[in-house]
C-alpha cells in the first residue's frame, strides 16, 4: 500500500478498496520500521492519526467526497499544529507544544487529510542539508551516507522512501526545491503569497513560502489545491483565485517557449548533471516544446544577496525567542541580560546563530545602506531579469542544484560551501517566482532534479509541463533500494 | 548668563479603537493580567499582524486637523530591542514613511497671545506591555494585555520655550484628540502620555545645548514640574562649570527631581528595517476625502464661532472650547436658558468648581445641561434672583430635582409684589430707625456705603427672595423721601 | 575590512546571544567567510535602482476593527517557563 501515490489513494478511497484507518495503520508501522534508518521524523502522532482516519473514515461513509479525505500526510515541523510539539528542528521549542494550528495544518485537516506527524528538518529552515536539526541529521533513503538535501529534508526523505505519499515543506532559498532533487521528487514552491504564512515559523518572512512535496506533479497538483488560498490572517497572502491545478495537467506542451539561462550552464555545473538537463530539454521538445537560450545577467549576484537578506529578516524573526513565553530558557538566570543570552545561546544551534549574527550586523548602524539596501536593489534587478525573459519564454529551465547529494558532514565545516549550492534556486524567492524541481535521472545512483520556473501565479503551467514530461519519462517511479 | 529652554515633546496618545493594531484582541483597560493576550500579542511562533483600518483612519483624522500631509504611502518599520514587556524582540512601528508628516498646531499662551507650535510628523506603532514591579520573589511579572495597543506617536518640533508652554501645547493636543474622538485622553490610565526633551541653551545662542528626555510623565502638572526640576538641574549643572550628558531621565514626583534611568543607558542601534510581515499602506484620495468630511468642528473654529456667535470674549470662548464635552453641555444650556453670556459665567465659575470640588469631569456632572438651563430661564424671567439660583443650584447638585421642583417645594419664588416688599421695607426701617437719621444726615459719599446695610437688611427680611431690583428702587425712594 | 573578536562580542550582545568563549576564534572566521561572500555585491552597480522589499509589490489590506480574540491565557501560558498569577515572570527588571 506504501507504494501508492496520492492520486491512486484517492481513488483507493473513493472505491473502497481500502480504509483511512487500514492505510493509515499500514504507514504508521512502516514508518516505526524503517524511519530509525533515516530519522525523518521528529514526531510520530500515531494515536491522533488514527482518530483522523476513523472520522474521516466516517466522513466518506456519510456521503462525503474529496482526494484528500483520508489520505496521509506529515507536515514540516515547523507548521503550528495545535496540540502537538512544533519544534522548527531546534533545541529551542523541544518543549513547545503549539496551541494553534497553522493555516496550511488547518486546510488540509478540514480536507480530510491524516497527520501522520511533523518531520524532521534544519534548525528554523537554515540549512541545505538537513545536519543543522537538534534532533540529529536526516539520510538519504538513496544512499545514506549522503545528506537528503535541506531544509524541507525530513519531508523530503520520508517520501522518497514511500514512508506515505506527500508531506508539506517550505522553501526560502530552495528548502522544497532542492531536497526534492536530491531524493528524486517533485517539490512545488508556489508563487509568493499563494500559500498562507500563518503558522508557519518564519524565517525569512519575505521569502519564505510553503509547498508540497510528493513523487509526481499529479500529486503536487492534488497537495496545493488543499494548501493553496488567499488568508485574512496572512498580509502578505495574495487574494487571487486559486485555479483547478489538477485541470490542465495533460494539457498539450506544443509550442511551449522554453528558456535556458546560459548562466545556469556554466562553471560549477557538474557536466554529468549538465547532460541529464539537457536530455530532459529533449523529451520536452518531443512534446512540442521549442527551447531558446535567454541570459539572467545579475543571477550571480543571488546568493551575496540572498545571505543579507534572509539573515537580516531572520534575526528580527527569532528575537522573540527569549525564554520569556514559550520556549528554552536558561537554569537560574541572574538577570534579564543573562536569561536572555543563556537561553538564546543553549537553545539555537551554530548554524541559527551565525545566521543571527550576519542579520544583525547588517542591519546595524553604519551597515544598513551598505548591506540591507544594497541587498534589495539587487533583488529588484534580479526580478528586472525575469520580467524581462518572461517576455520571451514561457518557462525557464535548468538544473536544480549543481550537485548531486553531497556525503554527510562534508560541508559541515564550511558553511559557505554549503550556500553555495543554492545557486539556482535561490533567484526564484527574491523574485517570488513559483518553482518546481522533477526527476530527471541518477548521477552515480543519486537522484537529479530539472527546475522549472514560470510567471506569478503559473503553478498550473508548472505541473502541466512535469505531469507531461513525467507521462513520457520513468525517472520519477524509481524507489530507492530497501524501501 | 540668560538662558533660554529648548522642549520639543513626544506624546504618545491610545487610540481608541475596539481592537488592537495589529490582532483582535480587545484593548479594554485594567482587564485582569493576560487576559486580552493573543497569539500575535504574545508574538508566538508563526503568527502575523494584520493592520487595523480604524487605526489608519484616526491617524489620518488628526492629521487632517493639524493640517499635515498625509504619507500616500507609509512603511511599517520593525524597532529591534530586547524588553520583556516588548513580546516579539521589536516593535512595529514607522520610521522613514510615517502616516503623518509636517503639521502644526496654536496653542493660546496667558498673556492671551497665539503661539504656533510645529509638529515633525506622528507615526502609527504598537504600544509594549507592563512590568510589574510587586515581588515575586525578587522576579518581575510581565501582562501584555496593552502590547499591541494602537498608539499614535505625535513628534513636535522644538518649538516651546518654557514649561508652560509645554503645557499649554499637551492640553491642546488633549483636546484634539478628544474633539475627534480618537482617545479618550485618561492621562491617569496612560492613554496620554508625554516624553519631553530639555535643553537649554545661552540666550541669543542659536545652536541647541545637549538635551535630556525625561520619559513617560503622565499628567500636566507634572509635565511643568519635571520639566521646570529638569531646566533648574542643567542651569545648575552648567553653571557649576559641568556639562549636560544626553541621557534618558524618570521624573520622581515625590521628590520633584528627575533622575538617570539605569535601563536607557547603554546607547541603542536599533536595526530599523521594513516590516516584511506588512506591506506599504496606501491612502487614496478617496479615503482621505471620506475622512475630511467627516471630521469634526476643532477647537480653532469653535472659539471663533462662540466668539462671533454668541459674543464671548476670547478668553471665555477658549476656555468653554477646551474639551469638547464642556463646549457641548455650553452650548446645550444656551439652546435652553436662552442667554449665552450668562451661561458662560455658570459653566465656567459654579460649575466650574463644583465640578473642581466633587474632581470628576463635566460628563459626569451631577447636574445636567437641561437643568442648569432650566434654572438660567428662572433668572431671565425673574422667578429667582442670581443669589437665590446659587442655592437653587447646590440642591440640584445635591440631586434634589430641577429647578422648578426645588423652586416650589422649597418656596424660593421671587418677591416681586410692591405692596409686599414696601411693607416689608417699612417694618425694616422702622426697626432700624437710628440708621436711617444718620443715613439722612450723611453726605453723598458716605451714604453709598450705607445704602448697602439697608438692602441687606432688606434681603434679610426677605430671606433673600425680595427682587433685589425693586428693593433698590423703593428703599432709594423711601430714604431720600 | 574583518570583524574582529570585539566585533563579533559586540554583534553577539545585541542579538543577546551568550556565545561559547572557546568558540570566538572559529565563529569569528565563520562570520568572516560569510561576510566574504555578502561583500561581492559591492562590485554591483545599483545607484538609482529602487530596493525590492517584496516580490508582488502589493499593498497593505486593512483589518475591520472588531475583537475576534477571547481570553485563552491558560492554554497559551501551558508553554511558558514561568508563570504566577497570570503573569509572565522574569528576572528583576530594573528601570
Amino acid at each position: 500500500m506504501h507504494q501508492l501515490t496520492l492520486a491512486e489513494i484517492a481513488r483507493g478511497l473513493a472505491d473502497k478498496s481500502f480504509s483511512s484507518e487500514e492505510l493509515t495503520g499500514a504507514l504508521l508501522s512502516r514508518i516505526k520500521q524503517l524511519d530509525p534508518q533515516l530519522n525523518s521524523f521528529i514526531t510520530v502522532t500515531q494515536a491522533q492519526a488514527l482518530d483522523q482516519a476513523r472520522a474521516a473514515d466516517a466522513r466518506r461513509a456519510s456521503g462525503e467526497t474529496g482526494a484528500l479525505l483520508g489520505a496521509p500526510i506529515a507536515h514540516k515541523d515547523l507548521f503550528c499544529t495545535n496540540g502537538v510539539r512544533t519544534s522548527c528542528g531546534s533545541k529551542m521549542l523541544d518543549s513547545f507544544t503549539a496551541p494553534y494550528d497553522a493555516t496550511v495544518v488547518a486546510k488540509l485537516a478540514e480536507a480530510g487529510m491524516v497527520t501522520l506527524g511533523k518531520t524532521n528538518m534544519d534548525e528554523f529552515a537554515m540549512g541545505s542539508a538537513n545536519e543543522s536539526s537538534h534532533y540529529g541529521a536526516v539520510k538519504n533513503p538513496w544512499n545514506l551516507e549522503h545528506v537528503p538535501g535541506g531544509s524541507s529534508g525530513g519531508s523530503a526523505a520520508a517520501v522518497a522512501a514511500r514512508l506515505l505519499p506527500a508531506t508539506t515543506g517550505t522553501d526560502t532559498g530552495g528548502s522544497i526545491r532542492q531536497p526534492a532533487a536530491f531524493t528524486n521528487l517533485t517539490g512545488l514552491k508556489p508563487t509568493y503569497g499563494r500559500v498562507s504564512r500563518w503558522g508557519m515559523i518564519a524565517y525569512a518572512s519575505s521569502l519564505d513560502q510553503g509547498g508540497p512535496l510528493a513523487r509526481t506533479a499529479e500529486d503536487c497538483a492534488l497537495l496545493l489545491q488543499g494548501m493553496a488560498g488567499f488568508d485574512a490572517k496572512d498580509s502578505t497572502s495574495v487574494d487571487e483565485p486559486v485555479p483547478d491545478f489538477s485541470a490542465n495537467l495533460n494539457a498539450s506542451l506544443q509550442g511551449l517557449r522554453i528558456g535556458l539561462p546560459k548562466e545556469y550552464f556554466g562553471a560549477g555545473l557538474d557536466p554529468r548533471i549538465a547532460d541529464l538537463v539537457q536530455a530532459s530539454v529533449k523529451e520536452l521538445e518531443k512534446l512540442g516544446a521549442v527551447v531558446k537560450e535567454i541570459s539572467l545577467p545579475n543571477m550571480q549576484h543571488a546568493i551575496p544577496a540572498y545571505y543579507v537578506i534572509a539573515p537580516a529578516e531572520a534575526s528580527s524573526n527569532l528575537s522573540r525567542f527569549d525564554g520569556v513565553r514559550f520556549g528554552h530558557r536558561c537554569e537560574d538566570p541572574k538577570d534579564l541580560t543573562d536569561l536572555y543570552k543563556r537561553s538564546r545561546g543553549e537553545g539555537f544551534g551554530a548554524e541559527v546563530q551565525r545566521r543571527i549574527m550576519v542579520g544583525t550586523y547588517a542591519l546595524s548602524a553604519g551597515y544598513y545602506d551598505a548591506y540591507y539596501v544594497k541587498a534589495q536593489q539587487i533583488r529588484r534587478l534580479i526580478k528586472n531579469d525575469f520580467m524581462a525573459a518572461f517576455a520571451d519564454v514561457d518557462v525557464i529551465l535548468g538544473p536544480t542544484t549543481p550537485n548531486p547529494a553531497w556525503k554527510l558532514g562534508a560541508k559541515s565545516s564550511d558553511p559557505v560551501a554549503a550556500y553555495l549550492e543554492d545557486v539556482y534556486t535561490i533567484t526564484a524567492n527574491l523574485a517570488g517566482l513559483p518553482g518546481l524541481s522533477m526527476p530527471a535521472g541518477f548521477v552515480d545512483g543519486l537522484p537529479v532534479g530539472v527546475q522549472l520556473l514560470a510567471p506569478y501565479f503559473q503553478e498550473g503551467r508548472l505541473l502541466n509541463i512535469a505531469h507531461r514530461y513525467q507521462q513520457v519519462t520513468d525517472w520519477h517511479t524509481r524507489a530507492p533500494n530497501g524501501f | 548668563m540668560q538662558w533660554e529652554v529648548v522642549i520639543g515633546l513626544e506624546i504618545h496618545t491610545q487610540l481608541a479603537t475596539q481592537s488592537k493594531i495589529f490582532s483582535g484582541s480587545a484593548t479594554t483597560f485594567g482587564s485582569e493580567p493576560n487576559t486580552q493576550a493573543s497569539l500575535v500579542d504574545l508574538g508566538m511562533p508563526g503568527v502575523l499582524p494584520v493592520l487595523n483600518q480604524e487605526a489608519v483612519r484616526m491617524a489620518c483624522m488628526f492629521g487632517l486637523a493639524i493640517d499635515a500631509e498625509i504619507g500616500p504611502r507609509n512603511v511599517f518599520a520593525r524597532k529591534n530591542y530586547f524588553y520583556p514587556d516588548l513580546p516579539k524582540g521589536y516593535q512595529i512601528s514607522q520610521m522613514d514613511l510615517p502616516i503623518v508628516g509636517k503639521g502644526h498646531l496654536d496653542i493660546a499662551l496667558e498673556d492671551g497671545t497665539i503661539k504656533r507650535i510645529g509638529v515633525t510628523r506622528a507615526h502609527l506603532e504598537e504600544d509594549a506591555g507592563k512590568s510589574l514591579h510587586e515581588d515575586f520573589n525578587g522576579a518581575t511579572g510581565i501582562d501584555l494585555n496593552r502590547a499591541g495597543t494602537p498608539l499614535l506617536e505625535i513628534v513636535s518640533e522644538p518649538d516651546m520655550r518654557s514649561a508652560k508652554e509645554a503645557v499649554a501645547y499637551v492640553k491642546a493636543i488633549h483636546a484634539l484628540v478628544r474633539y475627534l474622538g480618537i482617545c479618550d485622553g485618561n492621562m491617569a490610565e496612560g492613554s496620554l502620555r508625554c516624553d519631553c526633551n530639555v535643553s537649554i541653551r545661552p540666550k541669543g545662542q542659536t545652536e541647541f545645548g545637549t538635551r535630556c528626555e525625561i520619559k513617560n510623565v503622565n499628567s500636566f502638572r507634572f509635565i511643568e514640574r519635571a520639566i521646570n526640576s529638569e531646566i533648574q538641574r542643567q542651569i545648575d549643572l552648567i553653571e557649576d562649570g559641568g556639562k549636560v550628558v544626553q541621557e534618558t531621565r524618570l521624573y520622581d514626583p515625590n521628590k520633584d527631581e528627575t533622575r538617570s534611568m539605569r535601563s536607557k543607558e547603554e546607547a541603542n542601534d536599533y536595526r530599523y528595517f521594513p516590516d516584511p510581515d506588512l506591506l506599504p499602506v496606501v491612502i487614496e484620495p478617496g479615503f482621505l476625502d471620506s475622512v475630511r468630511a467627516a471630521l469634526p468642528e476643532l477647537p480653532p473654529q469653535k472659539v471663533e464661532r462662540f466668539q462671533s456667535q454668541y459674543g464671548l470674549s476670547a478668553y471665555d470662548a477658549n476656555v468653554l472650547a477646551s474639551s469638547r464635552e464642556q463646549a457641548d453641555y455650553f452650548e446645550q444650556v444656551v439652546k435652553i436658558g436662552g442667554d449665552a453670556k450668562l451661561a458662560a459665567n455658570w459653566v465656567m465659575v459654579e460649575l466650574g468648581s463644583l465640578l473642581n470640588k466633587l474632581g470628576v469631569e463635566i460628563d459626569q456632572s451631577p447636574v445636567s445641561a437641561e437643568y442648569l438651563g432650566g434654572m438660567l430661564l428662572r433668572i431671565r424671567d425673574n422667578t429667582i434672583s442670581g443669589k437665590i439660583a446659587k442655592t437653587v443650584f447646590e440642591a440640584m447638585a445635591a440631586g434634589e430635582g430641577d429647578a422648578d421642583s426645588i423652586i416650589e417645594s422649597r418656596g424660593l419664588k421671587q418677591v416681586t409684589d410692591t405692596g409686599a416688599i414696601d411693607k416689608m421695607l417699612d417694618e425694616m426701617l422702622a426697626a432700624n430707625a437710628e440708621q436711617v437719621e444718620q443715613y439722612r444726615a450723611a453726605d453723598e459719599a458716605k451714604r453709598g456705603k450705607m445704602f448697602g446695610f439697608f438692602v441687606g437688611q432688606a434681603m434679610k427680611a426677605s430671606k433673600g427672595k425680595a427682587n433685589p431690583g425693586q428693593v433698590n428702587q423703593l428703599l432709594k425712594a423711601k430714604l431720600e423721601g | 575590512m574583518a570583524l574582529q573578536r570585539s566585533d563579533v562580542e559586540k554583534i553577539a550582545h545585541l542579538a543577546r546571544l551568550g556565545l561559547n568563549e572557546g568558540e570566538l576564534p572559529r565563529f569569528t572566521d565563520a562570520l568572516n567567510s560569510i561576510l566574504g561572500l555578502v561583500d561581492q555585491m559591492q562590485a554591483v552597480d545599483t545607484s538609482g535602482i529602487e530596493p525590492l522589499a517584496h516580490p508582488l509589490e502589493a499593498t497593505q489590506r486593512l483589518r475591520p476593527d472588531q475583537v475576534t480574540e477571547s481570553n485563552q491565557r491558560d492554554r497559551y501560558q501551558a508553554v511558558a517557563p514561568s508563570t504566577e498569577n497570570g503573569l509572565y515572570l522574569v528576572p528583576k527588571v530594573i528601570d
